[in-house]
């Protein structure tokens, strides 16, 4: 099975001669065609420009012929971009975002472009307009999301491993739900250019995979400065496959009691305090600290979020791409139908929310309060990373629950509670899967947090996490 | 600010038109969000705003002309098209 390979693994049998990539993409090919029939994690593959691609691939290259699965709200020339929106549908890619640019300039093959919640809104892919996503782990479960697909096509062992965008948890989440390493990066660390904008000043691309190792290897390829996006900001990438395995000796972690409290479920707490203590067994230091804020998370995210996703979708019109409703007579008619026609409930809301919150007279009262809120998100985490390295928090409050079991969305939005306030502050985040739990063996993760542009640290403590 | 969203009103405003189930219950869940969302009254205001995580500073880039996509591969996905432009209903209206 391709699909059970990591990179490192694949890099070995295709330099030792065992594997071709083209054979490598032949079989994937197979693998998904019959196992994901159940899955429903991929919306399609491209078999023959992925075949061209690894007839050439050069083997020297960081990646060479790795096949990558891609979240289909990034940019790949000439393939599809739905953001799995009826919107986009039949949209095509005119351009590849920077991150599939450094993925083909290491030899990597973008293949496969896998389903999400619309336009990344929403955290149990239940929001596809196109597809249906299981959990792997638990058919009648959900798979997390926005990034469902990206992390069931990687715990059912039909991809390598995926790339995925987390605006407030949308790579942790899943990871943490489907049993997989998710990571997001420092707000800045990986350019955004050829994303497809949900709230601007906090989506990150980032990788998830079926190691800490892997996790390391991609981001070495994705991270740097981009001059074609503003926000990507000019710091070195380290080598990041060298922070693996030297084990937290020295390392300070903080326990931040405010995701140790109510909302979270009992036995993922028992749980991320074992791994606490067996971390303080091998040589950290654990303490208790406070990010007193926490609690404003949610509600400031549901404002600053809606409020930059109402500007950034003002863009699908009908005009020059995407749905256009038939029979209009006039320009505004064209605006709202083909919007109203194509764009599903839970885009709407946001939307909506967000033109209240920025309407004149609500604007300072939501807007400009959320983002003092933010401020102080953001001083808590840097008054703690004065003392800490880094923090040990659940990747999730709760188990995956069913599918189709949650039809109000503020509780759906409640389940983001550990994820929300590290988008908001801007910190880099990483989820490793830390065991299952209940008796259908449902995954769980172990998130650590640290300070910004110190991914280092998170590859440091995961990859001990991941051999406890 | 207590909530008191008009749906209808606000989804006009967003260029979004609803049926009459849909504004329903769209007005019940908008505000239930706003109702948990008023919580961030409880904070002080002395704070500067924040836009994001980080202290970011305006980056600037020379202005010279880069390269951009063709007028061919633009148009490609435009629902409706002629001589390499874009069609789209009257704009504006009769006197």
């Amino acid at each position: 099975m391709i699909g059970q390979e990591t990179i490192v693994s694949l890099k070995q049998k295709f330099a030792s001669g065992d594997l071709t990539p083209a054979d490598c993409i032949t079989q994937l090919y197979a693998e998904i065609s019959s196992g994901d029939a159940e899955i429903g994690s991929y919306l399609n593959c491209e078999l023959d420009k992925a075949l061209e691609q690894a007839k050439n691939a050069d083997l020297s290259l960081p990646l060479g012929g790795v096949p990558i699965a891609i979240k289909d709200n990034i940019n790949t020339l000439g393939e599809t971009c739905s953001c799995a929106s009826k919107y986009l549908e039949s949209y095509r890619a005119p351009y590849n975002a920077t991150v599939i640019e450094k993925l083909l300039a290491a030899g990597a093959i973008p293949f496969g472009r896998t389903n999400l919640d619309e336009f990344a809104m929403g955290s149990a892919t239940e929001n596809s307009a196109l597809q249906v996503t299981k959990n792997p782990r638990a058919l009648d479960h959900i798979p997390g999301g926005s990034s469902g697909g990206s992390a069931a096509c990687v715990s059912a062992n039909l991809a390598v491993a995926s790339l995925g965008s987390d605006t407030g948890g949308s790579i942790r989440q899943p990871a943490s739900h489907c049993g997989v390493v998710g990571l997001k990066p420092t707000y800045g660390r990986v350019s955004r250019y050829g994303l497809v904008a949900f709230a601007s000043s906090l989506d990150q691309i980032g990788p998830m995979t079926k190691t800490v190792e892997d996790a390391a290897v991609l981001l070495e390829v994705l991270a740097g400065h981009d001059p074609r996006e503003a926000t990507s900001i000019d710091e070195p990438v380290p080598a990041y496959t060298q922070s693996l395995n030297k084990g937290v000796q020295g390392l300070k972690i903080g326990l931040p009691k405010e995701y140790f409290g109510e909302g979270i479920d009992p036995q993922i707490k028992t749980k991320i305090l074992e791994i606490a203590e067996c971390l303080k067994q091998q040589g950290a230091e654990i303490v208790e600290v406070s990010l007193p804020h926490t609690e404003y998370a949610i509600a400031t995210y549901y404002i600053l979020a809606p409020a930059e996703a109402s500007s950034n979708l003002a863009r699908f019109d009908g005009v020059r791409y995407g749905h256009r409703s038939a029979d209009v007579s006039s320009i505004d008619e064209l605006n709202v139908k083909s919007r109203s026609e194509s764009l599903g409930d839970e885009v709407k809301r946001r939307i909506i929310l967000g033109t209240y919150v920025l309407s004149s007279g609500y604007a300072d009262a939501y807007y400009e309060k959320a983002q003092k809120a933010r401020q102080l998100i953001s001083q808590d985490f840097d008054e703690v990373f004065a003392n800490v390295d880094a923090l040990l928090t659940p990747a999730v409050p709760h188990l995956p629950r069913k599918r189709g079991e949650n039809s109000d969305p503020l509780k759906d939005y409640l389940e983001d509670l550990c994820a929300i306030a590290v988008n908001l502050a801007g910190n880099c985040a990483i989820s490793v899967p830390v065991g299952t739990l209940g008796d259908k063996n449902l995954p769980i993760g172990a998130q650590i947090i640290a300070p910004h542009f110190k991914e280092e640290t998170l590859f440091q403590v995961g990859s001990a996490i991941e051999s406890l | 600010m207590k909530a008191k969203i008009d749906v209808s009103y606000v989804a006009q405003l967003a260029q979004l038109e609803l049926s009459d189930e849909q504004t329903e219950l769209f007005q019940g869940q908008l505000e239930n969000i706003l109702g948990f969302i008023d919580k961030l009254t409880e904070l002080p205001i002395d704070q500067e705003p924040a836009a994001h995580g980080q202290r970011l500073s305006a980056s600037l880039r020379q202005d010279v002309v880069g390269e951009s996509l063709s007028a061919e591969a633009v148009i490609a996905n435009a629902p409706a098209e002629q001589d390499l432009q874009i069609k789209v209903p009257k704009v504006v209206a009769d006197a």
